[in-house]
């Protein structure tokens, strides 16, 4: 019994300390503004969303290949919608899963205190840029140069939107995937070391395995983030639904096509105003259960070193 | 990026067409404090009329006459100026119950409005406020196409249209790919064009890049060899190093699009001209007349604003005429 448990009691407040209460229930509110906001969300969503399924059919919706929701006549297949948001989503991870992991792994176990200390810090203003002038960066100058590479893409095209969005995915791959390759115990290293294991074994085989969940964390976020990025997708990929996987053309992706049909003039209440909800809504349902199967696939996988 | 017309574009989710006029309102109060200081040059920055101006229809004119508005402002702040946008027969609707003061509408009203007025004792004059012109636009690399004709520009744009190299366009055209920008939905331009081309408003293919903002059309035309966009004919004067302009050949040989063929109607069908319509009962306020005085007295300016095609000077003089005799 600890000297500590002894001395408890006398700890205890002697009369009720109000201001303590009040804090108390500040903070509790603080907690309490994130989850009522998010079903704040889902339930503005939701109301929109199943009005415009009652009068456009969900099957219609999930499967239909012609998106033309203001024009006449109008058709509303999501699909177009969803290539290009999975396109640009697959060029995005290609750049910005595999150079993360790597960068993480040079930081958390290759690069000394005084080169990490400069490196991290200088990603993460990578993270700070504003998407806006990444959209800019993807149009004027990442499209001319795929030209110059031979690489025919139009000039609104996934490609570059998706490269783009890759570079600024890398930050939150690296600095995530970081943190949990920090925290595995130093033990596990020193263990494989002992056993003469070379420093590429020991990052490959000990440190990448034991900090899964948190690097698969961190793509999770980083996909989720690509799915959900507005302003690169509407300034360099373009407002053409195109139901196609070639990234070189150029495509609407769902989340440009609620911030363009959003910004622009439909009359509250019509079957056109009601689709950036439906739109919404496949979204975020989307993004959720890319997030219920990543944290199975994270419980599966983890190992726990306590 | 003030380069689209034929929307009010600046909050999101714009409330339905009726709540439009409180936003012009709106939007002429905000600028009704900018325009004070230029109005040194004539009696004095504030003005001594008051009252309010109403005025509702196309969503064509719509820009024009906010443009005059926000101008007017700056001679008599007194005034107020709304200007909704429910297209040019919903604006007909509400000026022949006698609702508005004013009717913009880019086309000349029909019979069965007129009987509607006649039936409600609105009695109103006609003034051709400004032309309207839609040029083609395709890339300058594109030495090939210097004029397409109606046929053909409805066959790209009408709706379900598969045409996707220029190739299907003519035959003696290259097989380059035939990549379209345009106006989106909102847009007057939109609406005239469709209606101009593929004989209906609103009929279109929808697998083009639509944008509000007349710039990303460009960036599309200018960006790719064998692009090919639309907007209005000011906005591609602006652009003249950027994009090459078409000629349009509707039966009688090709027309270039510019002042002098908009002005004239010559060059068909993507030129007309665009009025207002003015309630004789409001002609008799002083700050109605005050304000339709000085929109044809600022015309070219105001035209230059809203990127239409200003009126002649014939055209002009028998607007001031009709103004006058009324």
């Amino acid at each position: 019994v600890s000297s500590a448990e002894l001395s408890a009691p006398a700890l205890r407040a002697s009369r009720r300390r109000y201001g303590e209460d009040v804090i108390k229930g500040m903070l509790a509110l603080c907690a309490f503004v994130s989850v009522a906001t998010t079903v704040g969300i889902v339930v503005a969503l939701l109301l929109p969303a199943l009005d415009f399924f009652r009068e456009i059919s969900v099957v219609d919706f999930l499967t239909g290949k012609d998106w033309s929701p203001l024009f006449e006549p109008a058709h509303f297949g999501v699909l177009p919608l969803v290539a290009g948001t999975l396109v640009v989503t697959l060029w995005a991870c290609l750049v910005a899963l595999p150079l993360g992991l790597g960068a993480a792994i040079y930081l958390s176990e290759y690069a000394r205190p005084r080169v990490r200390s400069v490196l991290k810090p200088a990603l993460e203003v990578l993270a700070g840029i504003p998407t806006v002038v990444f959209g800019f960066f993807a149009l004027t100058f990442v499209t001319p140069l795929l030209r110059d590479l031979g690489v025919e893409v139009e000039i609104f095209n996934a490609l570059a939107a998706g490269l783009v969005m890759g570079v600024l995915l890398i930050p939150i791959v690296a600095s995530l995937s970081e943190d949990a390759m920090v925290a595995v115990p130093r033990e596990l290293r020193d263990g494989a070391y002992a056993l003469g294991s070379t420093r590429l074994q020991v990052s490959t085989r000990v440190v990448v395995p034991a900090a899964i969940s948190g690097v698969t964390a961190s793509f999770v976020l980083a996909i989720s983030r690509a799915v959900g990025e507005t302003m690169i997708v509407l300034i360099a990929c373009g407002q053409r639904p195109n139901l196609t996987f070639d990234a070189r053309q150029g495509m609407e992706t769902m989340t440009a096509f609620i911030g363009a049909t959003g910004a622009g003039d439909v009359p509250t209440g019509s079957i056109e105003y009601k689709t950036i909800f439906a739109v919404g809504l496949t979204l975020f349902v989307l993004t959720l259960v890319m997030n219920l199967f990543a944290i199975r696939l994270v419980r599966r996988f983890r190992q726990a070193y306590e | 990026m003030t380069h689209r017309r034929g929307g009010t574009g600046k909050t999101p989710l714009v409330p339905p067409r009726a709540l439009s006029l409180v936003l012009g309102l709106v939007a002429a109060l905000m600028l009704a404090g900018c325009g004070r200081d230029s109005g040194n040059d004539t009696s004095g920055s504030a003005g001594d009329l008051s009252g309010r101006v109403s005025a509702d229809g196309s969503s064509t004119v719509g820009p024009y006459v906010t443009a005059a508005a926000e101008k007017f402002r700056g001679v008599q702040s007194g005034v107020q100026v709304t200007v909704g946008i429910s297209g040019t027969g919903g604006g007909f609707e509400r000026f022949c119950r006698g609702e508005t003061d004013l009717s913009d509408a880019s086309r000349q009203i029909e019979d069965d409005e007129r009987a509607a007025c006649e039936q409600k004792g609105v009695d109103f004059v006609e003034l051709q406020v400004a032309n309207d012109g839609i040029a083609n636009v395709v890339n300058t690399e594109n030495d090939w196409a210097t004029c397409l004709t109606v046929e053909q520009l409805s066959k790209i744009w009408m709706p379900g249209s598969k045409v996707s190299s220029w190739r299907d366009v003519d035959a003696s055209f290259p097989d380059e790919k035939l990549t379209l920008a345009g106006p989106g939905t909102d847009s007057g331009t939109f609406d005239f064009f469709t209606a101009a081309i593929n004989g209906e408003e609103g009929a279109s293919r929808s697998d083009y890049n639509a944008s509000e903002n007349d710039n990303v059309t460009v960036q599309a035309v200018s960006g790719d060899k064998g692009g090919l966009g639309y907007f209005g004919l000011s906005y591609a004067e602006q652009n003249e190093s950027k994009l090459k302009t078409l000629e349009v050949d509707d039966g009688d040989g090709c027309v270039a699009p510019n002042s002098d063929t908009v002005q004239s109607g010559a060059y068909k069908p993507l030129s007309r001209p665009l009025f207002v319509y003015v309630k004789m009962e409001a002609l008799a306020r002083p700050e109605v007349k005050a304000f339709l005085e000085f929109m044809l007295d600022n015309e070219t300016e105001i035209a230059g604003s809203a990127l239409f095609v200003p009126l002649t000077s014939e055209q002009l003089q028998k607007a001031r005429d009709v103004l006058d005799q009324a």
